[in-house]
Formats: C-alpha cells, sequence, structure tokens
C-alpha cells in the first residue's frame, strides 16, 4: 500500500516561508489568498496490504523521523 | 586534556574547533568520525558547526543516527561535557539530549555576522570561568537558529535556569533589534537539566585570536579546561583519601 505523509508547522508556530509566499501572492493579486502554511510531503510504499497497519506504521515512522513534535504535525493519507 | 570533535559528512567547522583547541589554546584534540564507536577518551565531546547530512529532511534529523551518537549520548549520561555549536546545536536538539527545536530565522535571511551574548549562568562547564552578566562579541553563520519551545517546555528551561547566554545589545540589554533570528526570548544557548551538555548558535571557536576580530569566545574553551581540570583534581584527592583509609 501507498501511504501519504503531510507534514506541517503546528498553527501555534509561526511559518515565515508560508508567510512570505502569501505576501508574494498578495503582490500578485491574489488578495482571497488568504493565508499559506509551507510543508513537507513524503510517499511511502509498505510492505503490507491493510490500510490500518499502513496508517499505524506510517503514523509510526512521522512520529520517530519525518516530523519533529515540538514544531510539526502530520497528516496522513492510504490507499 | 583532550578535546574530540565529532566530524559528520558536511561538517565545516571541525577544522576551526580543532584549531582553537590545539593551537589556541593549547590542549589535545582528535577528530572523532561519525562512524567511529569509541570516544577515544577525550575528556569533552564538540559537535562543531556545517551542515551534517546535508540538513537533509531537517536540520540535525539524520545525524542523530551516526554511530558515534550513541557514544556521545552514554559520555553526556555519565555527566561528560558536550558543547554542540551552530550545527551541532542543531544536532542535540534532533538528538533530544536539549529540549526545543530550531525554526528558519525571522526574515528567512542566512545572517552572518558579529552578535552580542550575555552569559546567564555559570555552573555549566561552558561558561563556569565567565561572570553573569558578561556581555561576548562572538560571530554566527546560520539560516535557522530561531530557537522555539512551546510555552509549557519554555516555562520549565527558564524555571531550571538552562538558559545560559541570551541575544543582547552591546550593554547587555534585551533588545528585540539585537536578537538575530527571532528565537523565543532571545536564547543563544541553553543548557540540559544536569547542565553538562551545552549548545549554542553562536561560534566560539571562530572568536579566539585577535587576527580573527576577537577573543571573547576563548571563555568558553577556557571554562571548560577549567572544569574538567578541576573534577579530574577532584577525582585524584578522592582517590588519596580512600588509599589513605
Amino acid at each position: 500500500m501507498r501511504a501519504r505523509v503531510f507534514v506541517t508547522l503546528k498553527p501555534s508556530v509561526f511559518d515565515p516561508q508560508g508567510r512570505t509566499i502569501a505576501d508574494a501572492l498578495h503582490s500578485l493579486g491574489y488578495g482571497a489568498v488568504e493565508d499559506v502554511r509551507q510543508g513537507k510531503y513524503f510517499e511511502l510504499d509498505l510492505a503490507t496490504t491493510e490500510a490500518p497497519k499502513a496508517r499505524a506504521l506510517a503514523a509510526e515512522v512521522a512520529d520517530k523521523l519525518l516530523a519533529n513534535p515540538v514544531i510539526e504535525s502530520y497528516r496522513i493519507e492510504v490507499d | 586534556m583532550k578535546f574530540g570533535i565529532v566530524v559528520f559528512p558536511g561538517s565545516n567547522c571541525d577544522e576551526d574547533a580543532y584549531h582553537a583547541a590545539k593551537d589556541v589554546i593549547g590542549q589535545q584534540a582528535e577528530y572523532i568520525w561519525h562512524k567511529d564507536t569509541d570516544l577515544k577518551g577525550v575528556d569533552v565531546v564538540i559537535l562543531p558547526g556545517g551542515f551534517a547530512h546535508g540538513d537533509y529532511l531537517r536540520t540535525g534529523a539524520m545525524a542523530r543516527f551516526s554511530p558515534i551518537m550513541r557514544e556521545v549520548r552514554a559520555f553526556a549520561d555519565r555527566g561528560g561535557p558536550v558543547l554542540g555549536i551552530c550545527n551541532g546545536f542543531q544536532i542535540l536538539l534532533e538528538a533530544g539530549l536539549l529540549p526545543g527545536a530550531m525554526l528558519r530565522n525571522r526574515g528567512l535571511k542566512y545572517r552572518c555576522e558579529h552578535v552580542h551574548l550575555r552569559i546567564e549562568q555559570i555552573d555549566t562547564p561552558f561558561t563556569c570561568a565567565g561572570r553573569v552578566g558578561q556581555v561576548l562579541r562572538i560571530p554566527i553563520g546560520h539560516g535557522e537558529g530561531n530557537y522555539f519551545a512551546p510555552p509549557e517546555m519554555l516555562e520549565r528551561i527558564e524555571a531550571n535556569r538552562q538558559v545560559v547566554l541570551r541575544y543582547t545589545s552591546a550593554d547587555g540589554k534585551l533588545d528585540d533589534a539585537a536578537n538575530p533570528n527571532g528565537s523565543v526570548n532571545a536564547i543563544a544557548g541553553l543548557c540540559n537539566e544536569t547542565r553538562n551538555v551545552v549548545g549554542m548558535m553562536p561560534h566560539p571557536e571562530r572568536a579566539c585570536e585577535t587576527l580573527l576580530g576577537g577573543t571573547d569566545g576563548r571563555v568558553i574553551l577556557e571554562s571548560v579546561m577549567e572544569a574538567v581540570n578541576m573534577s579530574q583534581e577532584r577525582r585524584r584527592e578522592n582517590a588519596a583519601l580512600q588509599s589513605a583509609r
């Protein structure tokens, strides 16, 4: 199965890159883009065919390595 | 005494640290490759600046998997003095040897300049030769030195007096304009709860010679010499007492 892991800074942590991108979009005339959060995206190929197992494994590696729990949170999609 | 300087692929301040330890303050120094599994009997471990493992994923994130880090952790657990400078500080954070994390600099720029630091605590092996309130002028060079800790963690760090160095103005006053990267509470250097592990973003090893613009960084290296010599002396006295019994 494949798991997709999206890592972003926690809402409570200021994201200077996201802010700068939002400002750039505003200067391009996209005032409707209210805010931007920049993050990281990982695709994991997993040796399992069971979605719950895939999800649990992806969460474990996200906790251990892909995200830094002090500043980042993550979201997982499995298919 | 002997300094051990850990070399990761991508370290680039290892030679500066080696030079400062060996040629400037006249101590023994030894490089330790990150794949080594032996600290070669050194008295102090320095994790130098640079871009260990290319800073892949996050700064310092991959270095904690280097084999030598198991030995560094065991050395720290035994009370051995460990100093992380710049990227070394980031490695200590990712390895969980110090609390918190680094973010991109406020303003997103790589900052390379001299800054002023105030010594906040002198009961660490890397500041014991200094004075509380002493202001040091030391260079920085980093893009991710914006120290962050969530509020509860920050409260604990402050309550435990773990903030060792803060960015200040030249006269030692807290001033947001003197904070080069947006670090919370102007934190430039930090120790662990047992105070033997210290991380700092500024580079004391680059401020040890007048020729290079100043000698304020020497107090960090001289402190650890004093700390190691004192603990060796104490060990000798204790051994003498023991055998006299």
